[in-house]
């Protein structure tokens, strides 16, 4: 893993341990977690990207107007499989990702503290918990593998050990989430930067971890990384000729062709004019033998199966999208009005869902739309350009 | 200010708003509804309101317009 473009970050403690995080890190001071976030202009590092400050004082404020003591989310769950990000920060950082919780729960007077997290991660997280003295504060949740698992309110309902389906939000999770009490659920590389930040640290809410997914040598190569935010796209991703787009923000993302994604800083600013976002912070290369189309059509199969099946127009709308997206990843003239019905099916999704999962499954499609299109001409003339079907975005063997 | 909201988990698409109030509720090609944008105008209240109370399932609100449900995301 290559370190040049953090001299200092999430990943400095040598190893997981308390005594090497004390020993780098230094010991807690006590901060409001608020007027940090606030100074700072902290960004929730889970995909929405929304103000830290502003989800902790909308939680603090429910629990005076409700008078019932909130509950705190350490969110880890991660369903998203082109993504690492969180469970390399639990592996190799997690005594931070601790301390912003033992901070954000003084701070909030929250009682309940869980910290939700894949399953296999949860041994290594236990024994973390027993190195601190406030570790028995702090419950960990084995969260559900599932695509939708990390949505905050999917993850509420799992806590409260109903189905990890997302609910509906005219009730927000801010106000009524776990037990119907209160719930702030975070991000765990949030929690940590917040750690950092209470240490002094000001330049910490300015960089980001980001999952690389690229060829290197003919081998699918994965890793994390901390970056400066508005960094150069091409300085980030290694972005040669054989690359042939890149998937910014995962898998509710957005392609962008290389030469187009190369220059563009990462960050709101940069992403926002060619309407990507970090999202997620997976960053994928698409190596040029492969296929842009059956790319997408292979993982908007996985998220149409991945959906809830709870809201009509996400339980009608994505089969038919990734169905006709199957027939244009073939070399093969599609059905005449194939292109017209996917377009009318992406404009009839966003904003009608109890989550994301359907605005975000458009948006990739409409990208990858738009990016491959000389690809869609070329099928229809019973052609493809790729050279192998091996396939290069990960997607889950087992789906709901 | 009102105007109206499904909760598109309860929605089973029985279609009865859009046969009821035509002027604010449409149908996408599942029967499911399409909302007008924007406040309720102030005549459609009363019926808007009655209409909420028949829809089968309760899916149906009117809702004072303030902040939207913000983050759904961590």
């Amino acid at each position: 893993m290559t370190t040049v473009l953090s001299t200092h970050g999430l990943f400095d403690a040598p190893g997981p341990g308390l005594p090497e995080h004390r020993a780098t890190f230094g010991p807690l001071p006590g901060a409001d977690p608020v007027e940090l976030a606030a100074a700072a202009e902290l960004t929730g590092r889970g995909g929405a990207g929304f103000p830290t400050a502003v989800k902790l004082r909308s939680v603090a404020d429910a629990a005076v107007a409700t008078r019932r003591s909130p509950v705190l989310v350490g969110n880890g769950a991660e369903g998203e499989p082109a993504a690492a990000k969180d469970a390399v920060l639990l592996s190799r950082a997690p005594h931070l990702v601790l301390d912003g919780l033992s901070l954000v729960a003084r701070g909030l007077g929250a009682t309940d503290v869980v910290l939700a997290a894949p399953e296999h991660l949860l041994p290594g997280l236990a024994a973390r918990l027993a190195e601190r003295p406030d570790g028995a504060a702090v419950r960990l949740h084995p969260a559900a593998a599932e695509f939708l698992s990390g949505e905050e309110s999917a993850l509420v309902a799992d806590i409260d050990g109903d189905p990890p389906l997302p609910r509906s939000k005219l009730v927000p999770v801010r106000e009524r989430g776990v037990d119907g009490r209160p719930t702030l659920v975070q991000n765990v590389e949030t929690l940590a930067r917040l750690a950092l930040m209470a240490r002094g640290d000001r330049e910490t809410s300015g960089r980001t971890l980001v999952t690389r997914r690229f060829q290197r040598n003919r081998t699918p190569w994965t890793d994390v990384l901390e970056i400066p935010l508005g960094a150069p796209l091409g300085d980030v991703l290694p972005l040669d000729s054989h690359v042939r787009a890149v998937l910014v923000g995962g898998y509710h993302g957005t392609w962008l062709p290389a030469a187009v994604a190369r220059g563009l800083p990462l960050d709101r600013a940069g992403l926002e004019p060619v309407g990507a976002a970090l999202g997620a912070g997976v960053l994928a290369a698409l190596p040029a033998d492969r296929c842009g189309l059956r790319e997408t059509a292979r993982v908007v199969g996985y998220l149409a199966a991945s959906s809830a099946g709870q809201c009509g127009p996400c339980l009608n709308g994505l089969p038919r999208i990734a169905a006709a997206l199957a027939v244009l990843a073939r070399a093969a003239t599609p059905p005449p009005q194939l292109l017209t019905d996917i377009w009318r099916w992406c404009g009839l999704l966003p904003d009608r869902g109890a989550c994301r999962h359907p605005d975000g499954t458009v948006r990739l499609v409409a990208s990858a739309l738009g990016v491959f299109a000389p690809e869609v001409r070329l099928h229809a003339s019973g052609r493809c350009s790729a050279t192998t079907t091996r396939p290069f975005l990960p997607v889950p063997g087992a789906v709901r | 200010m009102t105007r109206l909201a499904v909760d598109p988990i309860a929605c089973t698409g029985h279609g009865l708003c859009a046969e009821l109030l035509p002027e604010a509720i449409a149908l996408d090609e599942w029967g499911y509804p399409l909302l007008a944008d924007g406040e309720l105008p102030r005549e459609l209240l009363r019926r808007a309101r009655s209409v909420a109370a028949t829809c089968p399932t309760r899916a149906l609100r009117l809702v004072q317009t303030a902040a939207r449900s913000a983050a759904t995301d961590a």
